[in-house]
């Protein structure tokens, strides 16, 4: 296990009092596994990436523990977390693009890099340097120029090449395919798995909203719904037969290349998340969910429905259960 | 009937570069949009698609070239006969949450178009039309009236964006990627909020860099490259048999749920390989991975920034400047279109 995080949830400070936008998240993270992370705009789900790298003034974590290459990550305490950044746990922020001052060149920005990192061998890892700008098609001449001089689909590959300079264990990736071109979004995705083949990072946490980026690059995928996770399974098996009401809704709403308004009529979610200032107790797609029941009023237990599948859902849990009470021993049959 | 029709129109920004020079956002554009029918502008950045909304809204003039709105040329409108023709066409844009001031509520927009445009319409028949409006959008009046933009979610402004485009008498709607900032579960709200106005006769000029969006709105869809149409014509005939190489390359870009990628890994880089890769990528006939590809992309949208040529030439302007210094930059004459199949154009390979 390279990574694993346990029963964490981070608040944000409002004068409304605490506002948890992460609520008692676990998951974890084989080696060489990229995980993407989706979700609706205010799920949480850049909180939750941000909180393994950095916790800005406004949050704090109220209670679970982040662990990485079995060494506990001190993510409350912005000190500590110092000298485990880069190295052990990176991140290539939201708006990458504006990421990079315009007021340094490239070179400058890596050099300072080395120099707070306390990097000896700096030879070696120029080196290194140029071999990943080459590899991804990037003259070395980026190191002299400013960022504004470079195009979108540059700058967002010189931060990834930056932040995985020092080979961290796992490589937080915040909405890297967002703003670009479609060929500009599919060179930055197949970077990140060469990245990831290479041994330049262990494991990435890929956010977006994109699921159709994830079906490409992640591993296994995990859905986050108004601060806490609803599914998580390896990526075809969410892909192709989601168990959550709420990624099956989110899968539906996405047109396909080749599909048509006079072919298929393609349905949103109706509804609104629910604010996580006083959020409803239970389940939080009760409100949104065609399939509620009584039940749903209680908080739904996030289990595992089949090896690596874990839902949380009342009907998902309560439909297992009677298949397996009915036919006991044989394998599940694919369910909704 | 209404047409909306560009002719021949070429637009030319003065480059941002040291030094002067103009570059080319429009390479001569013809296209016309008629009543009820969906176009969709397809380019990445840089092609020149808002450019083609700004000069339909008349936010900018074309360099060279008309665009006529029921044969009459839009550029000569006035006072007067500007504001009928906004009154029958009209943008909605990419960032709902800037279209709003935060310090008015958000249905202010519509107390603007009533004092412009119907000031003589009672309190009574003016909220019936509102209300008629909003529920065409499918928003609940109670829900929307009387709110701060940021007490509504960023589908509920976009349509009520699209809700006071209706106020007026629209036949033209410019909608400037005015999907692209909502989330997934909204989104398809508003495309089908887009395809039923279509049905009522609305014309709509749907500019967006992704696909499979454009795809599932348009009849028509239209491809640009470097400002210039590389390929156009019937949605189904554009997306089922491309012809074009980079229509084609744009498709197999397009993420998508059930197909993967073919992930070729990259061959190992020599140390010393400084910088010869786009220069090897160019020169040998191996197909280029799609991140070499990209690469070149890169370098030729950074070498169009500064390139500098003499446009007197062709426009006539006294402020061209010459020198000619980049080898990649493209030329100002568009490439030429033949009919691949009836109502399927494709540009000459540029």
């Amino acid at each position: 296990m390279s990574v694993s995080v346990e029963n964490l949830s981070v608040a944000y400070r409002s004068r409304r009092g605490d506002v948890t936008a992460v609520d008692n998240v676990s998951f974890s993270l084989a080696d060489g596994e990229i995980m993407g992370l989706a979700g609706e705009s205010g799920s949480g789900k850049s909180t939750l990436g941000n909180a393994l790298v950095y916790l800005d003034a406004r949050m704090k974590t109220t209670g679970g523990t982040v662990t990485v290459d079995g060494k506990e990550l001190p993510i409350a305490n912005n000190n500590a977390m110092r000298p485990r950044r880069m190295t052990e746990v990176s991140l290539v922020p939201q708006y990458a693009m504006s990421a990079l001052t315009p007021t340094r060149k490239i070179g400058k920005l890596i050099s300072d890099l080395l120099k707070s990192h306390h990097v000896k061998d700096r030879d070696a890892v120029y080196t290194e340097l140029r071999r990943r700008l080459a590899l991804i098609g990037l003259k070395e001449d980026v190191l002299s120029k400013y960022s504004f001089e470079l195009s979108g689909g540059m700058r967002q590959r010189v931060t990834i090449i930056m932040s995985t300079l020092l080979n961290p264990s796992l490589l937080v990736a915040d909405e890297v395919t967002s703003a670009l071109d479609v060929s500009s979004q599919r060179a930055v995705g197949e970077m990140l798995i060469e990245f990831r083949d290479r041994g330049y990072i262990k494991s990435a946490i890929t956010i977006t909203h994109d699921l159709s980026i994830l079906a490409q690059i992640a591993d296994s995928i995990a859905i986050m719904y108004a601060g806490r996770l609803a599914e998580r399974a390896p990526t075809s098996a969410l892909v192709d037969s989601p168990l959550h009401p709420y990624t099956q809704a989110l899968l539906a709403s996405l047109p396909e290349v080749g599909v048509r308004h006079d072919q298929v009529t393609l349905t949103g979610i109706p509804g609104r998340p629910p604010s996580l200032v006083n959020p409803p107790s239970g389940c939080r797609f009760r409100e949104r969910c065609p399939f509620a029941f009584a039940k749903c009023a209680q908080t739904p237990p996030f289990e595992e429905i089949k090896p690596g599948h874990l839902v949380a859902c009342w009907k998902v849990s309560q439909e297992h259960a009677d298949t397996a009470a009915t036919a006991p021993g044989l394998p599940l049959k694919e369910q909704v | 009937m209404t047409t909306l029709k560009l002719d021949q129109v070429s637009k030319l920004y003065p480059s941002t570069s040291r030094g002067g020079g103009l570059t080319p956002a429009l390479r001569k554009v013809s296209f016309e949009l008629q009543p009820g029918e969906v176009i969709s502008l397809i380019g990445e950045s840089g092609s020149g698609k808002t450019t083609i909304g700004k000069v339909l809204l008349r936010l900018t003039k074309p360099t060279s070239g008309t665009a006529t709105f029921d044969g009459k040329d839009i550029t000569t409108y006035t006072t007067r006969g500007l504001k009928d023709y906004y009154r029958q066409v009209q943008g909605v844009f990419q960032d709902p949450f800037s279209s709003y001031n935060p310090i008015y509520r958000a249905d202010r927009v519509y107390d603007l178009v009533r004092s412009s445009y119907f000031p003589k319409v009672s309190d009574l028949e003016w909220s019936a039309k509102v209300e008629a409006v909003l529920d065409a959008v499918a928003l609940n009046p109670g829900d929307v009236l009387g709110k701060y933009p940021h007490q509504l979610s960023g589908g509920q402004q976009q349509r009520l964006l699209i809700a006071r485009a209706l106020l007026l008498d629209v036949k033209v709607l410019i909608a400037d990627e005015i999907i692209s900032m909502l989330d997934a579960s909204t989104r398809v709200d508003v495309l089908n909020l887009l395809v039923k106005l279509k049905r009522q006769g609305l014309a709509i000029l749907f500019i967006t860099h992704d696909l499979s969006l454009g795809n599932y709105v348009s009849d028509r869809t239209i491809i640009l490259r470097h400002g210039a149409i590389v390929e156009m014509g019937a949605t189904g005939k554009i997306f089922g048999n491309p012809q074009h190489d980079y229509t084609k390359m744009l498709l197999t870009a397009v993420p998508e749920l059930h197909k993967k990628w073919q992930h070729t890994p990259l061959a190992p880089v020599a140390v010393s390989a400084n910088g010869a890769g786009i220069a090897e990528v160019l020169s040998s006939n191996a197909p280029a991975s799609p991140l070499a590809r990209a690469a070149i992309i890169d370098e030729l949208a950074h070498a169009e920034q500064v390139v500098k040529r003499d446009l007197r030439a062709v426009f006539g302007s006294a402020r061209a400047v010459a020198s000619g210094k980049s080898q990649v930059a493209v030329a100002l004459e568009p490439p030429a279109l033949h009919e691949f199949e009836p109502d399927h154009l494709v540009a000459e390979p540029e």
